[in-house]
């Protein structure tokens, strides 16, 4: 990745600019196209590896609003998932690259505007992500008790924002309103043995908290039934053999799954079997053995949509929440939940909404669809916006995994190339990449953390975190982040 | 088949640590460092292993065919990534995602042994899955799979914008 004309362009330029002619060499380092991403998660470097890897000269700059780099791979994925974040591996070679530079403690929409940006770069691809999460809208919402997924594991994961959280873990059953891998992960982090939790990279002040903890229970409660599970394979498998904990899966929500999943794709057939396995077939000895001494249990109800989350006495925390009997009028992944009319309630002191992220719109010159919680684009184009381009869950909606995202940046990539091949991006207009947002920055009293300050923070929490038998302690604090590299 | 222990080296304590969260991997990790004893190449590193050669095609994604030799005891993914064909790797051979998935020949599909639970867990969240499918890092090359043609599934729309051709070799 590499660059090529460009470097011999200037490493010979100096001596040589003297001569006649020698002026039309230094034009072609002109040709190389300025591009920048918003937004260091998956999205953003995938799509910045793409580009680089893919034109021998264009420029690609990442700018991210946190001091650290990474996104959702550093504060989404669970701690007890670390192989998933290998990826950073990857991402870090993007960064190594010579036309690659990251610029982090930069908020585009507050620190310098999109249409700033516009005029320093040829293009310019959002990949901001889904920084928000969708809301109840039932009454008992703000109770305290009740928290979205998103903010707990951002909690856990040592996101700045979520770091005050404080929840609640008091009561013994815990309710997460959703069944995807989000409620799986709070689930799993809820009842995991602390053996396992300590030697994660899982914040020290959430460690301690769940230490203290007294929920013994997890339902995961979702509108619909079995075969409309968001969750996949392979957590779900995690969830069964989560040692300490016996699952509580009823036989009755799974009567005649196994006639209707036999020629169903095999992702929801394997998927449907799994579960199907777990509540129906008797378990092995070592199975039975390890459920007879479980402490902890976890399981999911279905067809229950939450109606209201009900108060204690004193009228600020929750107790419980009233549901909706739901019955399913159609099949598959479009089946909806109808009201029968019939309520149930479950009591319960901490609930977690886990019913998806939602992305916010960055700066008003930016279209942005509220209801689809997107940035209109076709191919990664957004719409009416020439030289605007975006990735990831921005672009797609907050749902997917790593394959997803990845697929989906090469495919913004790829709308970039053929808009500069084709001339749609005009490279005749030169731009000046990060050299105009930089005297921007400085005027606005912004000072952005380069690659190698992240990695002075990434080796200060690997050190910290060797200490306690952790692969890192995060460092949760901002200011403690841009203190330590002199900022 | 357990990977090698090592003292010493926060990542490897890290990665062996997963048989109580979420099982031992299969192999040691490709590209990561350490400070025990365990053999690692960094990302960059284009040696050749040890072993026969075994020759065999990548089918790239804009349909290309690229004659490869590779090595007995090579996986496919770390074979494509030495010769810079586009497979990614995103968790580096440990089972938890589904980034080197590739398509392989019907008759080679008998000669492999069948695949982990695990390999299927994750075959099943990846796009565009067939009956052929499997992941790249779990293909480890012996001399039965001499010839063996291994297809990148299309990803995205028409690659190499830029006209770029891979090495042959």
């Amino acid at each position: 990745m590499g660059s090529s004309c460009g470097r011999v362009c200037w490493k010979w330029g100096s001596p040589l600019r003297r001569l006649p002619g020698f002026s039309r060499l230094l034009s072609t380092a002109a040709l190389a196209p300025q591009i920048c991403v918003v937004g260091s998660g998956p999205a953003g470097f995938y799509t910045a590896q793409h580009l680089l890897k893919h034109h021998r000269l264009a420029r690609v700059d990442i700018y991210e609003k946190l001091p650290v780099p990474f996104g959702l791979v550093r504060f989404g994925v669970a701690p007890d998932h670390p192989e998933v974040k290998n990826v950073i591996n990857t991402f870090t070679q993007t960064a190594h690259s010579d036309r690659c530079a990251y610029y982090g403690n930069v908020t585009i929409g507050k620190d310098v505007m999109v249409k700033e940006l516009q005029r320093a770069y040829h293009a310019v691809v959002l990949s901001y992500g889904a920084e928000d999460n969708r809301i109840l809208g039932i009454p008992g919402e703000n109770l305290s008790g009740v928290y979205s997924a998103r903010a707990f594991v951002g909690w856990y994961n040592g996101l700045p924002e979520n770091r005050d959280l404080k929840p609640d873990l008091s009561s013994e059953t815990a309710v997460v309103l959703g069944q995807g891998n989000v409620a799986l992960d709070v689930a799993r982090v809820l009842l995991s043995p602390l053996d396992i939790l300590r030697k994660t990279d899982i914040t020290e002040g959430s460690l301690a908290a769940i230490a203290c903890s007294k929920v013994k229970r997890v339902w995961l409660v979702g509108r619909r039934g079995p075969l409309q599970v968001a969750f996949t394979i392979k957590e779900l498998r995690e969830m069964i053999n989560l040692p300490g904990t016996r699952p509580l899966l009823d036989p009755a929500d799974f009567t005649g799954l196994g006639d209707v999943i036999k020629d169903i794709p095999r992702p929801r057939k394997r998927l449907t079997e799994l579960m199907i396995k777990s509540a129906r077939e008797k378990p092995g000895e070592k199975e039975a053995a390890l459920w007879a001494s479980a402490t902890k249990e976890w399981g999911l109800k279905f067809q229950r949509s939450p109606l209201e989350v009900l108060p204690a006495t004193d009228g600020k925390q929750a107790r419980g929440i009233r549901m909706a009997v739901t019955r399913l009028e159609g099949s598959g992944e479009s089946a909806r939940a109808v009201p029968t009319g019939e309520v149930e309630e479950l009591e319960c002191g901490l609930i977690l909404s886990s019913i998806g992220y939602r992305s916010l719109p960055l700066d008003s010159s930016i279209p942005f669809d509220p209801k689809l919680g997107i940035i209109p684009n076709s191919l990664g184009r957004v719409q009416g916006a020439p030289g605007l381009y975006c990735s990831g869950w921005v672009k797609r909606g907050p749902t997917g995994v790593i394959i997803t995202t990845m697929n989906d940046s090469f495919d913004t990539a790829q709308s970039v190339l053929e808009d500069l091949q084709t001339g749609v991006l005009n490279l005749s207009n030169s731009k000046e990449g990060f050299k105009s947002v930089r005297s921007i920055l400085h005027s606005r009293g912004v000072h952005p953390v380069t690659f190698s300050d992240w990695e002075k923070i990434d080796a200060a929490e690997v050190a910290r975190g060797k200490l306690a038998g952790k692969p890192r302690e995060k460092i949760v604090d901002p200011q403690e982040m841009l203190q330590l590299i002199s900022h | 088949m357990a990977a090698p222990v090592a003292a010493g080296g926060g990542t490897v304590t890290r990665r062996l640590l997963l048989g109580a969260a979420g099982g031992l991997r299969l192999r040691p990790a490709r590209g990561f460092r350490t400070a025990g004893g365990l053999q690692v190449e960094d990302e960059t590193c284009t040696a050749e292993p040890a072993g026969d050669v075994v020759n065999v095609v990548f089918i790239d994604r804009s349909g290309r065919r690229i004659p490869v030799q590779g090595r007995v005891g090579e996986d496919v993914l770390r074979l494509a990534q030495r010769h810079d064909i586009e497979l990614e790797g995103a968790c580096e051979a440990s089972l938890a995602c589904s980034t080197c998935h590739v398509y392989v020949s019907q008759e080679l599909l008998d000669k492999l042994p069948v695949p982990d639970e695990r390999e299927e867990d994750m075959l099943d969240l990846a796009p565009q899955l067939q009956e052929n499918s499997r992941l790249g890092c779990q293909i480890i090359l012996t001399k039965e799979l001499e010839g063996a043609e291994f297809t990148l599934p299309k990803i995205t729309r028409n690659f190499y914008v830029d006209g770029h051709v891979p090495k042959p070799h």
